[in-house]
C-alpha cells in the first residue's frame, strides 16, 4: 500500500479501508514509518486475538522497545478479524515494510463515526513535522 | 553552569552528539544522546569491540589537603583512609538513618607534583544533593582547621569523561596513555599524560572501571581539550569496529551486568544490605553519617531483597511492576528490558526474602497481565575472562 493514499490517527497508526465480500468495510491497521524511526529497537508486540470488539481511541496491543512500551490505539470501532500474527516473531517485517506486510489487524468497522477524525496523509506529514521541531 | 535556573547542562561533546545524529534526552538535567543508531547495535558493539560513551554528566568532586583523607572516611560507607595510590573504590553516601544518598566511586591519586586528592565520581542526578550534604559536613572551620585542610571542589564542568568499554578498550586506548594499561588491575587508576598533539601536553585520570559489564576504563580530562580527543577515539576506533554508544546502551549493559542504578535499584529508603550491597560498608573505625544506623540494620532481619528476575515469556516488565509468589505480594520491580544478549526479558526488583531464592517462580504483574518469571542469579551476563 502507499502511505500517500492512508488515513492516519494521531497516535501514529495507518489505516486502508476495504470492502469485504459481505459488503462491511474494514479497516487494515499499522503503525508509520514516522512512529517506527521514533521507536527503534523493536522487541515485542502484543496483538489481540480475533473476535475481540474495540473502539476508536482505545488500545489493541502493545508495541516494545528497548527503552519503552506504547500502546496500539484502535482508530476505528469494530471487530477484529483478522490478525497479523507472523510480525510476532518477524519485528523487522515492521520496519521493512510498515505499509504492506508490517500491518498489525484488520478490523470490520461497525461505526463510521470515527474515520471522519482521521488525517489524510498531507495533515499527517504536518503533524510530523510539527512532531520533530517540537523534540 | 548550574542547573538550578532551569536551563539545561550541557558536556563538552554536546555539539558533536548534535553533528552526529544522536538522538538527544533530558538525562538529570543535562542535554544527553540516547542513542546515535540503535540501541541494541550499540550494545552489541560493546560487547564484541568496543564502546565510546560520553559520561561528562556524571558529578566529578575533588578532595585534596591534609584532611582530605579522614574527612572521606567521615563521609563515605567505604574505608578510606588506607587507600593506596591509584586505587579506586565503590562506596556509599549514607543519610543518617542509613539510606543510600548515592553511590559513588573513590579514587586515589597523585598530581603531577607529587600532591595526593581523591577524586569522588557521584550519579549527575545526585550531584547537587552530595555537594550540599559535602558542605553540610565541611564547615570553614573544619575546612580551614589548621594542619587538617581540606579543600573541596566540584570539577565536573571543568573536567569531561569518557567511557571506554569492551574487549578492544586495551588495544584503542594504549598508544594514547603513557602508563602499561595491560598491567593496571580493575579498580586501579592513575594520572597520566595523554600522548595526542589533541591533548595539547594535558593530562587525564585514567581508570581500569567501567558501568558495562566488560573490560574497560573511564577517562577524565580537561574539558577544553575533551571534544578534540574524543575526535581521536573516534577515528581511532573506528578501525577496530569501536563506536560512540548512549545511554540507552549504556542502561542495557548495565542491567545484564546486574549492576544497581540510583533512582531505579536505590534511593534514600533503599539500605546498602537489602541492595546487596553491604560489602561497600565498613562499620567498624571511621564514623561516619548512617553508621549506627547501619549497625544496626546489619544485625536485622531484611524486609526486602534485591534479585535478578527472567520473564519466561517475550513480554519485558520494566520497573515498578508488582511481583507475586502466587496470590501473595511479593516485591516489585525496579528496572527491566529486553537483554539484547540474552535476547530474554530481565528484570531487577526487590521481593521479600522468603522468595529470593535463586529459581523461585514469580509473577510480574506486567500492565495487568501477571507474566511468569523465576529468580536467577545475578549478573545476567558475565564476559569470559581469558
Amino acid at each position: 500500500m502507499k502511505p500517500e493514499e492512508l488515513l492516519y490517527s494521531k497516535t501514529h497508526e495507518w489505516v486502508a479501508i476495504a470492502t469485504d465480500e459481505a459488503g462491511a468495510k474494514v479497516a487494515t491497521v499499522g503503525i508509520s514509518a514516522f512512529a517506527l524511526e521514533a521507536l527503534t529497537d523493536l522487541v515485542f508486540v502484543d496483538l489481540p486475538q480475533v473476535g475481540r470488539s474495540v473502539s476508536a481511541g482505545e488500545p489493541f496491543g502493545e508495541i516494545e522497545s528497548v527503552k519503552a512500551v506504547s500502546d496500539l490505539y484502535s482508530p476505528v470501532d469494530g471487530e477484529i478479524v483478522e490478525v497479523n500474527s507472523t510480525l510476532v516473531d518477524q519485528l523487522e517485517t515492521l520496519s521493512d515494510d510498515p505499509y504492506t506486510s508490517g500491518w498489525f489487524v484488520k478490523i470490520r468497522i461497525a461505526d463510521e463515526t470515527a474515520l471522519s477524525g482521521l488525517m489524510d496523509h498531507a495533515a499527517y506529514q504536518k503533524q510530523c513535522e510539527q512532531e520533530m521541531a517540537d523534540e | 553552569m548550574e542547573a538550578s535556573d532551569g536551563t539545561i547542562q550541557k558536556t563538552p561533546l554536546y555539539q558533536w552528539h548534535k553533528d552526529h545524529g544522536a538522538r538527544i534526552v533530558d538525562f538529570a538535567g543535562w542535554a544527553m544522546p540516547v542513542q546515535y543508531s540503535s540501541i541494541i547495535q550499540e550494545h552489541e558493539t560493546t560487547r564484541t569491540t568496543g564502546g565510546l560513551a560520553d559520561i561528562s554528566h556524571m558529578g566529578r568532586l575533588r578532595f585534596e589537603g591534609p584532611g582530605a583523607a579522614v574527612f572521606l572516611a567521615e563521609l563515605l560507607t567505604r574505608r578510606v583512609a588506607d587507600m593506596t595510590l591509584g586505587q579506586i573504590r565503590y562506596s556509599l553516601v549514607t543519610n543518617d538513618s542509613g539510606g543510600i544518598m548515592d553511590d559513588v566511586l573513590v579514587g586515589y591519586y597523585h598530581n603531577a607534583q607529587g600532591q595526593p586528592y581523591y577524586v569522588v565520581v557521584v550519579n549527575a542526578s545526585n550531584r547537587q544533593k552530595i555537594v550540599d550534604w559535602v558542605h553540610k559536613h565541611l564547615p570553614r572551620e573544619r575546612a580551614e582547621a589548621p594542619g587538617n585542610e581540606v579543600l573541596f571542589t566540584d570539577v565536573t564542568h571543568l573536567w569531561a569523561m569518557f567511557a571506554i568499554q569492551g574487549p578492544r578498550s586495551v588495544v584503542l586506548l594504549q598508544p594514547l596513555i603513557e602508563v602499561d594499561l595491560r598491567s593496571m588491575k580493575y579498580y586501579r587508576g592513575a594520572q597520566v599524560r595523554l600522548l595526542h598533539p589533541a591533548a595539547q601536553r594535558q593530562g587525564g585520570i585514567i581508570s581500569r572501571t567501567g558501568y558495562t559489564g566488560e573490560d574497560g576504563f573511564e577517562l577524565a580530562l580537561g574539558a577544553p581539550i575533551a571534544a578534540a580527543f574524543w575526535e581521536v577515539l573516534v577515528e581511532m576506533g573506528e578501525p577496530l569496529g569501536v563506536r560512540p554508544t548512549g545511554l540507552g546502551a549504556r542502561d542495557t549493559l548495565r542491567l545484564e551486568a546486574g549492576m544497581p542504578l540510583y533512582g531505579h535499584e536505590l534511593c534514600e529508603k533503599t539500605n546498602p544490605f537489602e541492595a546487596g550491597l553491604g560489602f561497600a560498608c565498613h562499620l567498624v573505625g571511621y564514623d561516619f553519617p548512617g553508621r549506627d544506623a547501619l549497625l544496626k540494620l546489619e544485625k536485622e532481619p531484611q524486609r526486602r531483597t534485591r534479585v535478578g528476575l527472567q520473564l519466561e515469556g517475550r513480554r519485558p516488565a520494566r520497573e515498578h511492576c508488582d511481583i507475586y509468589a502466587g496470590e501473595t505480594l511479593a516485591g516489585k520491580t525496579t528496572s527491566g528490558t529486553m537483554s539484547p544478549t540474552l535476547k530474554v526479558p530481565i528484570a531487577m526488583g526487590y521481593v521479600s526474602p522468603e522468595f529470593s531464592q535463586t529459581g523461585t517462580q514469580l509473577l510480574i504483574d506486567v500492565r495487568g497481565r501477571k507474566e511468569p518469571a523465576r529468580v536467577v542469579e545475578l549478573p545476567f551476563y558475565q564476559r569470559k575472562t581469558k
